[in-house]
């Protein structure tokens, strides 16, 4: 099998779909099919994330590796025998900024590996907060770009204090990057330096809620 | 004592100046100066000289920095800026999203955009109060990079990597915008321009397509532009693509915090100065000695022989940095700045 993880991977990074299809083709005709496609998906994705913390990627390999594995996902979901994961009601949005990559990279790796995930865009503190009261969030994943609208991640915490809101924030971006302890400055539960960690992060975060319920 | 404009002259030939010179790319502060708030500021050339020139005095960094705000070309464009109060002005909803519009899209004339007009008149303004005493430093949004803003990363990936006629177009258009933008900042008195490509660095573009697009972008436009260029990587990373850099014909590469900066100095061989790379985001946070031991470890690190200058690692220094702060930042870089730096050498 590491051949064709080896394969895969290279696939995804030369940002080659074809290939990229042709491999899960070859997977999907063997044993324990789609048990096997979802650890490749894993297995690169998890790769390619740990390969762009260390600088070995580039974001625009992430992106169309996302991309890819989002659309091998979609065929796999048509055909599916393979459950949903179940995770707490989570959404995603991004803090006061039109630019929108994160948030896709994310919902790309989330959904092919078979989470559930809202999208909110482009969303200011309150509103967040509101909809997340609306929607029954317990998980809020927020991506910021600037220092300014990371610092607001603190208005976020209160206002989803302020309705009574029980609920985790995971943050990732360029400002939490350049200062590691700014995450727990602004009142958030996690940080995720990449797309890739984000299934291990709701993960965790849906442990350390009691009983870790939906 | 040596004026700014020779200090930078001479670190950049190579030389050791009489102390290493700072670059402050302070913007916003600026309007904190004059106690107005960010959107007043940036709507009158006159307000953005008057802060310009109080900052250089208050402290005493060794450019004036011509730079508004980075969507400023998108709304010659055409496009949405939002102001905040305690940040940059941001791009809005990019106005490109619908990517066929590429094959009819002409860029503006300069003459014709009254938001570029005003920085070129706080550009003749600066000119006539600094003369030739201290740089200038006009910036423009590399052509490469500009998409971001212009129809989002997402769009531009897909394009970049899936339709190159498409590509070809926008780069076209782009590099025409950004070397008459370029073009007449130097006219109106800009010393040097700060092209920023963060599109460029290793850590959002793969070599093979840098070699591509960027790169090639970058040949064809830096040759059009009159005067020396900086090429920022607004935090990107860059170690392993200096060389190609240095080929692009700029003169000058800003860093990211996240890279050694003395490794980044070693692979630029005398080709590039360097510039930065002090960490812009953590800095609201330091204590003077937090300050004065990063500016240390930057001088440390790349001062030696010249070819240096120190600065933030973003290329704007975040509004939330204090004062004192910058203070420090000064301080230290005149005390651990002055040449020869024999202070390196007795702590090994």
């Amino acid at each position: 099998m590491s051949s064709i993880k080896n394969s895969f991977l290279e696939a995804l990074v030369a940002c080659d779909a074809m290939a990229a299809r042709e491999i899960a083709d070859e997977v999907l005709a063997g044993e324990n099919a789609f048990r096997e496609l979802e650890s490749l998906i894993v297995s690169s994705c998890d790769e390619i994330g740990n390969g762009w913390m260390d600088g070995r990627y580039a974001l625009s390999q992430v992106y169309m590796s996302g991309k890819i594995v989002e659309h091998i996902a979609d065929l796999i979901s048509a055909r599916s025998e393979s459950p949903a994961k179940r995770n707490p009601t989570t959404a995603m949005a991004v803090l006061n900024d039109s630019h929108l990559l994160g948030i896709r990279i994310v919902m790309s790796v989330l959904k092919s590996r078979g989470y559930s995930v809202l999208d909110y865009g482009k969303m200011e503190a309150d509103e967040i907060a509101e909809k997340a009261a609306a929607d029954g969030v317990k998980i809020l994943l927020v991506s910021t770009l600037m220092l300014n609208s990371a610092l607001k991640v603190k208005d976020l915490r209160a206002a989803l204090s302020a309705r009574g809101l029980d609920v985790k924030i995971c943050v990732g971006g360029a400002p939490f990057r350049f200062d590691p302890a700014l995450w727990r400055e602004v009142g958030a539960d996690a940080f995720c330096e990449s797309a890739s960690n984000a299934p291990d992060a709701i993960d965790n975060l849906a442990a350390s809620m009691t009983g870790g319920k939906l | 004592m040596m004026t700014s404009m020779s200090r930078v002259l001479t670190t950049l030939s190579g030389k050791e100046p009489d102390r290493v010179p700072l670059f402050l790319l302070l913007t916003m502060h600026g309007a904190k100066e004059l106690g107005l708030s960010i959107k007043e500021y940036f709507s009158k050339a006159e307000y953005v000289v008057e802060g310009q020139l109080r900052l250089l005095k208050k402290y005493e960094g060794d450019c004036i920095y011509a730079f508004f705000y980075a969507p400023l070309e998108i709304e010659a464009f055409g496009g949405e800026v939002i102001y905040s109060d305690d940040g940059p002005p941001n791009s809005g909803e990019p106005f490109m999203r619908d990517t066929a519009k590429i094959a009819s899209f002409e860029p503006p004339r300069i003459a014709d955009c009254q938001k570029l007009q005003k920085v070129l008149e706080a550009i003749k303004a600066l000119k006539n109060e600094v003369r030739d005493e201290v740089p200038i430093i006009g910036v423009v949004m590399a052509p490469f990079s500009l998409p971001v803003m212009q129809m989002g990363f997402d769009k531009y990936f897909d394009i970049m990597h899936e339709s190159p006629e498409l590509m070809a177009r926008l780069m076209a258009a782009n590099e025409q915008f950004c070397a008459d933008w370029a073009n007449a900042q130097l006219e109106a008195g800009a010393t040097a321009i700060c092209y920023f490509d963060p599109v460029s660095s290793t850590t959002i573009t793969t070599e093979s397509k840098y070699l591509e697009t960027g790169y090639q972008a970058a040949r064809r436009t830096l040759s059009k532009i009159k005067g020396p260029t900086a090429t920022h990587m607004a935090s990107g990373n860059c170690l392993g693509r200096i060389g190609k850099l240095a080929e692009t014909g700029t003169a000058i590469v800003g860093v990211s915090a996240r890279e050694n900066i003395g490794e980044i100095k070693k692979e630029c061989g005398g080709r590039l100065s360097v510039l930065g790379n002090l960490n812009g985001i953590e800095m609201r946070k330091w204590t003077r000695e937090q300050a004065e031991g990063a500016v240390k470890k930057c001088i440390a690190g790349a001062a030696s022989g010249g070819g240096f200058i120190l600065s933030d690692n973003h290329g704007e220094i975040p509004f939330q940095t204090p004062d004192e702060t910058v203070f420090a930042i000064s301080a230290a870089a005149k005390k651990w700045g002055t040449y020869p730096l024999d202070w390196i050498e007795n702590n090994g």
